[in-house]
This record gives structure tokens, sequence and C-alpha cells, in this order.
């Protein structure tokens, strides 16, 4: 497998507080990497990183380098618009716009120029029948988003985000907002979704990191502490601390 | 006494209070329209004011009214949106934006004949536009500026950074965020907004007398071209509106059935008002349905 993503000695500051302590770390292409550790440990910061989402936050510095694709996202040549395009991102809350669930799949590409409404009707299809929501909806495609459920709203952002067919797809906490049938069911649509897409989701949860993830990174007070196949991390974990954490021992 | 009864005690008296301001409102409105409404006709909605005669109208002051209203919407919205969207989008958080927000709140508690005297020095001496609807659409443009960028700014404050980030992540800048995501959401507050602010214009008296002028002098409704100083589409002609003739013929007017004309024009004023708030309410539930699902 061919590495899609790496960052290297990725630190992040928020004013003078250190946030993330030179963070070196690789993905390979397709599969599902989870980043788990307890409240504050830098792993939502680390994922927002990748796609430079932390750019709007004022008073952040990042030092180091994130290379997808062979070019480092921080050189200042990096268009961050088609960047986030590559790299998608669905968050904690599920955050359709205001719009009919139509319009929340084909802005992405709306956006992108695309008028033609065959296309646009197929990719609507297709984007919801990957996020496993295609069968509720294709009814009502053209009802209020923000009239679903949580866990609708969450797999309508998930298309939203399928439909402009990135490389790489971030979750930031993204079933943690939603009771556990909806969870089992983004679960299950991941786990679809990992053969064709580069997945990295940051989890509170670590049975659910346990069930659908490839490869997990255990992160602690900004920093990586170890990183391996999740069933390497989970039966058999090199260091003491992830061994702590994984047992309960705190966290 | 215990809690309970203190609470019951407590509920009355707002009780109270609520209805009291509410037995004022209606006994206000009630007044002016029984009034004011057995004066209103088609006769005296389109015909001209007579100013020593009985039977004259209100028919140019409305115009003005309406057309005073729409230029100076159409001077001020564009200002007060772009103003909104750079305070809540743009700008940082900083020592010079708070500047900007306090001089805005000083800006929209000025009374509205200062706003009006200064209207008078500036565009009417200092620029030399003379007593005319331009004036006063520049006067009402200063005081409605502040009210009108608030509420933008608000309804757009209101809008969850949630929408935003989402936006961003589907790789839109920052540009694209506003105008694609964050206003049509936004839209119907600032709709709410504009009509109520609105009324707010259609009622002003005190801006105009110094900047519009008093007199209203005969409109020819054939002729359409702004250019002729008898077009009713002139901005340079003198233009009393309706508040202002309210406000003249109490205190100056020598025509017979003045009161009659005073308190029709005065129904006719506060029926215009209550029909933008009730436009405004509706416009904004309607546009809301219609933005977030067809």
């Amino acid at each position: 497998m061919s590495t899609i993503l790496t960052t290297e000695n990725l630190s992040l500051y928020y004013g003078k507080k250190q946030a993330l302590k030179g963070v070196n770390m690789s993905f390979d292409e397709k599969g599902i990497t989870a980043l788990i550790g307890p409240s504050g440990c830098g792993k939502s910061t680390f994922l927002r990183c990748l796609n430079r989402m932390n750019d709007l936050i004022p008073n952040v510095t990042i030092t180091g380098e994130v290379n997808f694709n062979q070019s480092n996202i921080y050189a200042p040549t990096m268009d961050t618009v088609k960047l986030r395009k590559e790299i998608g991102m669905v968050f904690q809350q599920p955050n359709p716009f205001p719009f009919s669930i139509y319009e929340n799949v084909v802005y992405g590409l709306r956006l992108a120029g695309v008028r033609d409404k065959e296309t646009l009707d197929a990719a609507v299809e297709k984007s919801l029948k990957q996020a496993a929501i295609w069968d509720e909806v294709k009814d009502r495609l053209h009802v209020n988003a923000l009239s679903l459920s949580g866990g609708q709203q969450q797999r309508v952002c998930i298309a939203r985000v399928l439909a402009v067919e990135p490389d790489i797809i971030l979750l930031d906490e993204a079933t943690s907002a939603l009771d556990p049938i909806s969870s089992h069911t983004i679960e299950m649509t991941l786990l679809n979704l990992r053969h064709d897409y580069t997945i990295i989701t940051v989890t509170h949860n670590m049975q659910q990191a346990s069930r659908i993830s490839d490869r997990t990174a255990f992160f602690l007070n900004g920093e990586l502490i170890e990183v391996n196949d999740t069933k390497q991390i989970f039966m058999n974990p090199v260091k003491q601390e992830t061994n702590d954490y994984i047992s309960g021992r705190f966290g | 006494m215990n809690a309970k009864r203190i609470d019951k005690i407590a509920t009355g008296v707002l009780y109270a209070i609520a209805a009291f301001v509410v037995i004022i409102l209606v006994a206000l409105l009630g007044y002016i329209l029984v009034q004011g409404v057995p004066e209103i006709s088609w006769h005296f909605l389109t015909s001209p004011a007579l100013s020593f005669e009985a039977g004259g109208g209100i028919g140019i002051q409305l115009f003005n009214s309406f057309y005073l209203l729409f230029l100076a919407l159409l001077i001020s919205l564009p200002i007060s949106l772009g103003a909104g969207i750079y305070l809540n989008e743009y700008a940082p958080q900083n020592t010079i934006t708070g500047l900007i927000r306090t001089t805005i709140e000083i800006l929209s508690s000025l009374p509205s004949v200062v706003v009006g005297l200064f209207g008078y020095l500036f565009f009417v001496v200092q620029f030399k536009l003379g007593f005319s609807i331009l004036s006063g659409a520049f006067a009402l443009t200063v005081f409605n500026l502040p009210i009108l960028t608030r509420s933008i700014e608000e309804a757009l404050a209101n809008i969850s950074n949630d929408q935003r980030e989402a936006g961003y992540a589907l790789g839109l800048s920052r540009w694209e965020t506003v105008t694609k995501i964050v206003v049509p959401a936004a839209l119907p507050s600032i709709i709410t907004g504009v009509v109520l602010s609105a009324g707010r214009i259609f009622g002003e008296a005190a801006a105009l007398i110094y900047t519009a002028g008093q007199s209203a002098p005969a409109l020819n409704f054939h002729d359409w071209n702004p250019f002729n100083i008898s077009s009713p589409l002139s901005p340079m002609r003198p233009a009393e509106t309706l508040a202002v003739h309210i406000w003249k013929i109490n205190s100056e007017g020598i025509m017979p059935d003045a009161k009659a004309v005073s308190a029709g024009a005065s129904a006719v004023l506060i029926i215009a008002v209550l029909l933008f708030n009730f436009l405004a309410r509706w416009l904004g539930k309607r546009l809301y349905k219609h933005l977030t699902a067809e």
C-alpha cells in the first residue's frame, strides 16, 4: 500500500501554549485510521491540521510539514480551497445547510461549476447510497435537511462530502452527538467506504475504534504515543501509557 | 408568606404590567383609527393637499413618503449589508472594531431632529442639494444606517459557526461561504429587519423637515422623466412626506378641515406602519420556508 499523507514534526501552538508536539505520522491509502486519547490530548487539533481548518482560528501557529500527494499543504502556494475538496471533513455536530437534502448533497458540485441536471441527480443518488441513507430519503429529496433526525443529518453530511469525491475523509467525533443506533448505522457506512477512501476518524469511543479501524493512533498531551494496527494496539500495546489508557486506568 | 404565595402575587403583578402596556397601545391605536378612518376615502388618498380650503387630500404626500422610503433603502441597504458582513464575518475582534460598534450604537441613539439639522447643514447647504428628496434620502440614510447595520449583523451572528465550518470544509472560500451559505440562511431575518426599519423611516418627520422640505409642489403624474422638476420621480424637488404633513397641519394648518385631514393622515400613517410590520412577519416566514425547503 502506498502512503497518501504524512506529517513531519508537526507542532501547533494556541498563542504560547503548545498543543501538538512534533507529531510524525503517515497514513496509507484506503482504510480507516482511528485517533484516540483523553480529552485535550490534541487528537482533534491534529485532525484539523490535515486540511488546514486550524487556519481559521486566530493566534494559531503551526510548524512542521503535512505532505499530501508529495506536496506540503502548508506551503504558501497551496490552494486551501482545492485542498479541502480533496480532503473532506465531517464534524461532531451534524451541520447540514438549511436547504433541501438535494441541495446539500450537490452543493460542492454546483460550486465546482457542474450544471448538468443528470450528472447532479446521479451524484445525489450515488452519494446518498454510499452514505446509506438513500432508502430513507429518496422520496423526499426536496425537504429541508434540518427536518431529518440527527443521525440522518449526519449521513447527509457524509453524502455531501462524498459527492465531491475526495481522497481523504476526516471525521471529528462524527458519532458522539448521536444515539447508539444512529452511531451503529454510521459505523456500518464507514466500513463500506473503507475500501474506496482513506478515512481518518477521531473518537472518544474505544470500542468504536476497535470495531471499525484498521490502524489506531494513541495521543497524550499533544504527543503521538503509539501507532499500530488496531489489533496490536488493543491486544498488545508497546507503551505503558497506551496500556493504561485502553485498560481504563485514566482518561 | 410562603414561596408559593409570593410566586402567585409576582405573576399577578407581571400580568397587570403587561396588560397596562397592551391597554395603552390599543387605546392609542384605537383613538387614532376611530378618529381617522372615517376621513379616508379614495379622493382623500389621491388628491393634492389644499392650503386654504376644505376638501384637500394627501395624495402627493403619500407618494412622496413611499418614494423617499424607496430611495433611502436603495442607498442604505447595500451599505448596511456590507458593514454588517464586514463586522460579523471579516473584522477581527479588537479595539478598532469595538470602536466601530460603539460608534454605531451612539449613532443609532442620535435624536432624529439632530440628524435633520445635520442633514440641513451638510446635504442641503454644503452640498447645495437644496430642500430635495435626495437630501431627505441621505438624511434618512444617516438615520437608518446604524439600526439596519445592527440588525443585519445580528441576523448573521445568529447563523451557527457549524455552517461556516461546513462551507470551508467543502472547499468554499470565505466569500463564497458568506454569500452562498451565511447570507441566504440569514435572509429571512435580514428581510424582517429591513421591513421593520422601513416602518420607522416611513413615520419619520423630524429628520425630514429641514432636508426634504415642507412643501409639496404639484406633480405631473404623466411625466415620468426623473430630470423634469415636476415629475414624480425627480429627486431634486422638495417633497413633504405624510409624517411631515401631519406635523405641519397641527402646528400651522389654516385650512378649515385641518383637524379632519390630520386625523385621516395619521390613520393612514399608522395603517401603513402596521402593514409594514405584518408584511415583515409574513415575508420572513414565507422566505424561510421557501429557502429551507422548496
